[in-house]
């Protein structure tokens, strides 16, 4: 008893230090101006999967911040698409994660891929956070109503119903082909990307 | 057991204080810069900018040079994306006055940033001088974890001290204003 006792202790100790230690990595831009939500460190993962690799892509439609409507379907047969779901708008890693993809649209474009960012925000929130990034050449897309529902249908819908930091590439025959649900607290690499793009072509 | 939630606490206590330090503080004018360690860059024309030669690392002092600008940035900040052209144009203007080239060197620091990110980065803004990684925030967090873009300007003394004259955040708006500012800190001219 006494035992489980101390580690109960000991677990919430060493939480309190985790919370307590700065987000000193993500969010740091000006161009952000203090306007980043300090989160902490979350839970890596706090979902679980429902599509694999192999599964057909289950179709969407999302409105897109930029107006009108897109659906995953209309790019069969004609490009391969990387979805990139963040969790939330104004919050430390997403905000220092699409600006990144903003420069790199000749890697999409070489590799015939779209982008399509999404999260569960709506669309003003969107379209304020998004803007104060330059002018994005991908769509952002809003999952926030029915809240979420696209995030879930992929299973990458959290607890706390914001969306994990996850990756998923389906190739142009409508096929999943890579998934990366990353912990939430860390910013993808771009090399990893570019290197399963490459493997799309193969 | 009160003990071991003494120790506990106290060992809690010291981790938490290890991290403040060894986070650091931004740098100020006038205090001693770290002399900060980096990779020989692999291509020549760099090499031969920062007056170096051989593999392996060099640190500031070894720059040949008088003054070091240092740009703290990241792919990843809209910001820095935006002020990339506008600090070729400090580059250029450095080196296209017989005064100043030689005496005022610039690189730049990717923090957060993959080897392969800061060369995406330099490709797409055409960036004439050395940029390195700092993938795992060491020298960002020698440097107090600044935001971004963060500009620090340090001259090194012939005593191999390294001494900041200018540290601040955000764009320099104008690169031969800035490049005056510089000049007239370092006491060039």
């Amino acid at each position: 008893m006494a035992g489980k006792k101390t580690g109960r202790l000991l677990g919430a100790l060493i939480l309190l230090a985790l919370i307590g230690t700065p987000f000193k990595a993500f969010g740091l831009s000006e161009a952000y101006q203090g306007n980043i939500f300090s989160v902490g460190i979350l839970k890596p993962k706090d979902s679980h999967l429902k599509v694999k690799i192999g599964d057909r892509a289950p179709d969407f439609t999302l409105p897109a911040v930029s107006g009108g409507k897109i659906t995953l379907n209309h790019y069969q047969g004609k490009k391969n698409v990387v979805l990139s779901f963040v969790p939330a708008a104004w919050t430390p890693v997403c905000s220092d994660q699409w600006p990144g993809y903003n420069i790199v649209q000749g890697l999409f474009l070489e590799h015939e891929a779209v982008l399509l960012g999404i999260t569960v925000d709506n669309l003003p929130t969107l379209f304020a956070w998004t803007n104060q990034m330059g002018k994005l050449w991908f769509p952002v897309l809003s999952d926030f109503w029915p809240h979420g529902l696209v995030a879930d249908r992929y299973g990458v819908l959290r607890s706390d119903g914001t969306a994990e930091r996850a990756l998923i590439i389906i190739d142009k025959k409508g096929i999943i082909r890579y998934i990366d649900v990353h912990d939430i607290n860390k910013r993808p690499r771009l090399e990893t990307l570019v290197r399963e793009l490459e493997k799309l072509e193969k | 057991m009160k003990r071991l939630i003494f120790l506990l606490i106290l060992l809690c206590l010291f981790l938490s204080s290890s991290l403040l330090w060894a986070a650091g503080t931004p740098p100020r004018p006038g205090e001693l810069f770290p002399d900060l360690s980096l990779p020989i860059p692999k291509n020549p024309k760099e090499k031969a900018y920062l007056g170096l030669t051989g593999d392996g690392s060099f640190t500031l002092v070894q720059v040949k040079t008088q003054v070091v600008i240092i740009e703290i940035f990241s792919m990843y900040c809209p910001y820095c994306q935006k002020e990339a052209p506008l600090i070729n144009e400090l580059y250029r203007a450095i080196e296209e006055d017989p005064g100043l080239k030689g005496k005022i060197k610039v690189l730049g620091i990717g923090v957060g940033n993959s080897s392969f990110e800061v060369g995406i980065f330099k490709k797409n803004y055409s960036i004439p001088f050395p940029l390195f990684a700092d993938e795992d925030l060491i020298f960002h967090q020698t440097l107090g974890g600044v935001r971004t873009p963060y500009f620090v300007a340090v001259k090194l003394d012939k005593d191999k001290t390294i001494r900041v004259i200018f540290s601040e955040l955000g764009s320099i708006h104008k690169a031969k204003p800035f490049l005056q500012k510089i000049t007239k800190l370092a006491e060039l001219q």
